[in-house]
């Protein structure tokens, strides 16, 4: 039951990531990501980890997404004021893209494939465990993680008032 | 998972969606009568006694009228949006428990679609899937004022997450759980949150206004700037459906106050009402006074509504980022201190 879920969310993950790069339209692209983030929220379910599920669903399908929404709106892209790039970008994207394919191939092979359906530790997602694992084993990654993102915040003010 | 539970779940979940729905309704008709009330009119009483069909008479009307889809607009997406608003409204429901637990035909039955343990999380992430509805519309309308009135529900609905989040951090730093059904077994009789969270039920009912959109917060369709904002291009149904959803939000966030600071389906001297009632009419009456809980908010909605005028763009932004967010922060840590001293360090 949950290995057929799990295949049906995976298909669904890929198929609606790849519609995220074939798409024409940026907004297109934007709503099929929101959607691919839904997959990933059911992957999250799928392995017990309710916390982890339902913060990806705020975060990134409730805020971040729609601030990609919000500029890309803004910003009105179309065929005409998008800017031409040259051969040599292009031939540059390409050979970027193939050493990014190999690392990639390279780096799933040397992994030992893991079982996918069955969880070492059922618990470990719930909301208790992932508190206790957070403020214990890992507090000082958190806490550094913490200080980051309100240097980042810090920052943005800083660059907005400039243009102020 | 016995067949006798799904159907139970099912009837369950069939009674609160019509419920939802119901009561919806009335709240347009209630809209209209209490600002009938508050402005010294008489309101809609053609309908039937009293003004009673008035719904059944707008949504017929609403069927049918003609449907109208602009010609350059994005049609997938343009009957997505709203589709999407009411769909996000109606989810959100699905975690509130609306009584204790009921003696039915000699069957124990939980009054709460499902008991997940990250229940207050899950409603707030259908709350910031709501924005979607709007945004999608206002953009596949392919018309100025629309997109305006989608750009600024989506920086709105952003700005007011963030102090409902920290105020509900804070009421969780109380309650100790994210389950709902927790939370107001924690509330039981008279010990509500909110006398424990009187701001920071402040805070949260300020966003809730924010979020459904409602006055003084409704400039995503502020019809003197913006025509009619992110509906402007709709017509018939789809019209309905966006001004629907609005109303379905406004009964769902009354019955997430309800529930998180007024003590649910808890009320004073219920112990005793319930061993006077049995355990199949206690219950009921808990969730009579749920509902009465829940219209009183709905009733605060449109006071306020027919009272305060509607907010300028930078006085919204204002009060979201430098009023509440600073007083949701202190609130945390207030409510850290408090209860760090009262569990003794």
């Amino acid at each position: 039951m949950s290995q057929s879920l799990f295949y049906l969310a995976a298909f669904l993950s890929v198929f609606f990531s790849l519609l995220v790069i074939f798409s024409k339209n940026p907004v297109h692209s934007v709503l099929y990501l929101i959607i691919t983030f839904f997959t990933f929220t059911i992957h999250y379910v799928l392995l017990n980890a309710q916390f982890l599920a339902i913060v990806n669903f705020i975060v990134y399908m409730g805020a971040i997404m729609v601030l990609f929404l919000f500029v890309l709106m803004l910003l009105n892209l179309n065929k005409d004021t998008e800017p031409a790039k040259s051969n040599l970008l292009k031939m540059a994207g390409v050979v970027a893209g193939m050493c990014l394919l190999v690392t990639l191939v390279g780096s799933v092979k040397a992994l030992n494939v893991s079982n996918p359906v069955v969880l070492t530790n059922p618990g470990l997602g719930l909301v208790k465990n992932l508190g206790k694992v957070l403020f214990n084993e890992f507090l000082l990654p958190f806490e550094i993680s913490s200080l980051l993102l309100l240097s980042a915040m810090v920052g943005a003010v800083l660059l907005a008032k400039k243009e102020a | 998972m016995e067949i006798a539970f799904v159907i139970e779940k099912f009837i369950f979940i069939t009674v609160i969606f019509a419920l939802s729905l119901l009561v919806a309704m009335y709240s347009t008709l209630a809209e209209r009568k209490i600002a009938a009330f508050l402005q010294d009119r008489v309101g809609p009483n053609r309908a039937g006694p009293g003004g009673m069909f008035q719904p059944l008479a707008d949504g017929v009307k609403m069927f049918l009228k003609e449907e109208i889809i602009p010609t350059q607009s994005n049609k997938f997406l343009f009957i997505a949006g709203p589709s999407l608003a009411i769909l996000t409204a109606c989810i959100g429901s699905a975690v509130i428990p609306w009584g204790q637990d009921i003696q039915l035909f000699g069957r124990t039955i939980a009054l709460q679609a499902t008991d997940i343990n990250v229940g207050i999380l899950y409603i707030f992430g259908v709350v910031s899937l709501g924005v979607y509805g709007i945004m999608i519309g206002g953009w596949a309308s392919n018309n100025k004022f629309s997109l305006m009135g989608a750009i600024r529900a989506a920086s709105q609905n952003i700005s007011y997450e963030i102090p409902m989040g920290l105020s509900i951090i804070a009421l969780l730093l109380v309650t100790n759980s994210l389950s709902l059904k927790d939370i107001v077994e924690q509330q039981h009789g008279f010990q509500w949150n909110v006398f424990y969270q009187p701001l920071g039920f402040l805070i949260f009912l300020v966003c809730a206004f924010a979020e459904t959109n409602r006055t003084p917060f409704d400039l995503p369709e502020c019809e003197t700037e913006l025509v009619g904002g992110y509906h402007t291009e709709y017509s018939s149904m789809k019209l309905g459906f966006f001004l629907f959803a609005e109303y379905i939000n406004m009964f769902v966030s009354s019955a997430v106050m309800a529930t998180l600071y007024f003590g649910g389906y808890n009320y004073p001297g219920m112990d005793f009402m319930n061993s006077l009632l049995g355990p199949t009419f206690g219950p009921l009456l808990g969730m009579g006074v749920l509902f009465i809980k829940i219209f009183a908010f709905i009733f605060f909605f449109m006071w306020v509504r027919w009272t305060i005028p509607r907010f300028r763009y930078d006085q919204l932004m204002n009060l979201g980022w430098k009023v509440l967010i600073p007083l949701a922060i202190a609130n945390i840590v207030i409510t850290g201190l408090v209860v760090a001293f009262v569990n003794g360090f």
